[in-house]
């Protein structure tokens, strides 16, 4: 048969359903490919062993009514897996092997997935191209010297280059929806509360959700339904009755109303987004969507909201990590005080030690209120922006992000340049919106673009759907030759 | 406002991390012009706005304040770097 692992998750489960190929048969061509990829260096962790017992479990006993029919899922290394080491990309915890498994992968295993392995991140999901892990960097398949986007770099890589049939990440100011953009997959940060965050290693908590990355739309409303629902262990869960949004998925957009924020054409522009901005637009006007212009004045703030609150949130959840009790410790340090600062000097790398400090100080005393208080003021005027504008839209489309995939190396040295990356997907953050990146184009060197739709709170469905019919009318074709094999 | 080396090694003390006198230049770059870029928000007047403090219409649920597990002391300590079958072991505190 031809290769199963190029195509889509949806494809995937009808064939193991059909009984065209077999749970083992598919978890040993993802090993395969797994193998020849370590060019890409996406892989922290590997459970092999564990992923082909679980699949000859599936073989012996099949389940075919499950959503993940004994389907191999890797998943991004910021999510808690019970006796498998959990990273978050860090040296502080290199040693780190939880107890527990979080809800999220629970739920995966819970609808009969099971898992392949933990994907590279930046350091503490704090990074945007993924060059911040303590384990390197990550290669996009799109091309050997081009970052995957960041932080679940490793999560768009494995996707793309066929080394998963489809993942989960966390998306704290644009984790999930940039790499989707920069790799031209599918990425879907849900409504803040969708998915719950226990058992997920913490990053800013007002923000953090995970979401499922994924091939096709379909693949992602199966994940969605799979790994969402109420948790009574994280305090911030919805309570709500679960939705069927693979079941539910509609190609039929007539009449809505997508919402085209004139903020968000930024000064510097590559004139591809632009075209590509256009393109979307295009098309969804041909499906009977009716565009409307509208303002969020507030969108050039997010950015500086976001390097506030979230640095604030991560100097408070990061505190935990000081040698004592899990992780690393270092040897140096003659009393418990030398102690924390050199584990933590050791453990932490840089971008990790600039947030901590910048946290640590716009919550010290005498600078609270210029900081903290006013960041969470002005994020109260980016929510009401939003608000405003829902009243009279279903939808609002932008550019995922202000560029293609960028090169190795091309922005370290300067940390605001690199913030940038995020300006067109923090504001959904910032309001706990749900927003979805779809692969839309290329530029003018082939690399992916990605398009964004932002929906109301808990309006997943909607923008799945928009994003289902766009899908059909686009024909973007994620062309990737497997060049590291 | 710009952040001298000074406060920066003051922070550095508040966030528990120590940081080598040769890092603290690039770190004092980096910071201030992430603090220039921050302070933009300064142009916004803010005084009739109510800070945004949760993002959900809703109230933190709380539960009963129960016992739900117990007796995993091994699994607890399973990951700590020094321990002594029953405790945490950190450096001496108290002379």
């Amino acid at each position: 048969m031809t290769d199963i692992t190029n195509q889509s998750l949806n494809e995937i489960i009808e064939n193991v359903k059909t009984k065209k190929v077999s749970s083992t048969e598919l978890t040993k061509a993802y090993i395969k490919n797994i193998e020849s990829a370590k060019k890409l260096n996406v892989f922290v962790t590997t459970t092999f062993d564990q992923a082909l017992d679980k699949a000859k479990q599936f073989d012996k006993k099949p389940n075919f009514d499950q959503l993940l029919p004994g389907i191999p899922l890797a998943v991004k290394d910021l999510f808690c897996t019970e006796n498998t080491k959990t990273t978050a990309g860090s040296n502080i915890l290199n040693n780190f092997i939880p107890s527990y498994e979080s809800t999220v992968t629970k739920n995966l295993w819970d609808n009969g997935s099971f898992l392949l392995g933990k994907l590279n991140c930046d350091e503490f999901a704090m990074g945007s191209s993924n060059e911040t892990s303590h384990y390197g960097n990550v290669i996009n398949p799109v091309g050997d010297q081009l970052v995957p986007g960041g932080s679940s770099g490793g999560s768009s890589s494995a996707l793309a280059a066929d080394l998963t049939p489809a993942t989960i990440g966390t998306d704290t100011g644009g984790s999930i929806r940039q790499p989707a953009s920069f790799t031209g997959t599918v990425g879907l940060k849900p409504t803040y509360g969708l998915c719950s965050r226990w058992g997920i290693v913490a990053f800013a908590s007002s923000l953090d959700q995970a979401g499922p990355m994924t091939k096709t739309i379909k693949d992602c409303a199966i994940m969605l339904e799979s790994m969402s629902g109420f948790d009574e262990k994280d305090s911030t869960s919805i309570n709500k009755k679960k939705e069927q949004y693979s079941k539910n998925l509609k190609d039929n957009i007539k009449g809505l109303k997508i919402g085209i924020p004139k903020e968000y054409r930024v000064d510097n522009m590559p004139k591809e987004i632009d075209e590509l901005w256009e393109k979307g637009k295009k098309i969804l006007k041909n499906l009977g969507a009716q565009l409307i212009d509208i303002s969020l004045p507030h969108t050039k703030y997010a950015l500086p909201t976001y390097y506030i609150v979230a640095p604030a949130e991560a100097s408070s959840n990061l505190a935990r990590y000081d040698g004592v009790r899990y992780g690393y410790r270092s040897k140096q340090g003659k009393d418990l005080i030398e102690m924390y600062e050199k584990t933590r000097s050791e453990g932490f790398g840089d971008e990790v030690k600039r947030r901590i400090l910048i946290g640590t100080y716009v919550l010290s005393s005498g600078y609270y209120d210029a900081y903290y208080l006013k960041a969470q003021k002005v994020r109260q005027l980016i929510k009401k922006d939003f608000d405003d504008s829902f009243k009279k839209i279903d939808a609002i489309l932008t550019p995922s992000t202000p560029s293609s995939a960028f090169k190795i190396g091309e922005k370290t040295n300067d940390p605001v340049s690199m913030y940038l990356n995020d300006i067109f997907t923090v504001p959904v953050n910032l309001a706990g919106l749900p927003a979805l990146s779809l692969p839309a184009g290329v530029d003018k060197q082939s690399y992916p673009l990605g398009l964004q739709l932002i929906g109301k709170a808990l309006d997943e469905q909607k923008i799945l759907n928009i994003g289902y019919a766009f899908e059909k009318n686009c024909g973007f074709k994620n062309e990737i030759k497997k060049w590291w094999s | 406002m710009s952040l001298d080396k000074e406060k920066i090694k003051h922070v550095a003390k508040l966030a528990r991390i120590s940081v080598d006198d040769a890092k603290v230049e690039s770190l004092t770059k980096d910071l201030n012009s992430i603090f220039k870029f921050i302070e933009q928000l300064n142009e916004l007047n803010t005084d009739k706005v109510e800070p945004l403090t949760s993002i959900l219409n809703q109230s933190l649920r709380s539960r009963k304040d129960e016992i739900s597990d117990g007796k995993i002391r091994e699994k607890i300590l399973k990951n700590s770097p020094k321990e002594n079958e029953e405790f945490f072991v950190v450096p001496k505190v108290v002379e």
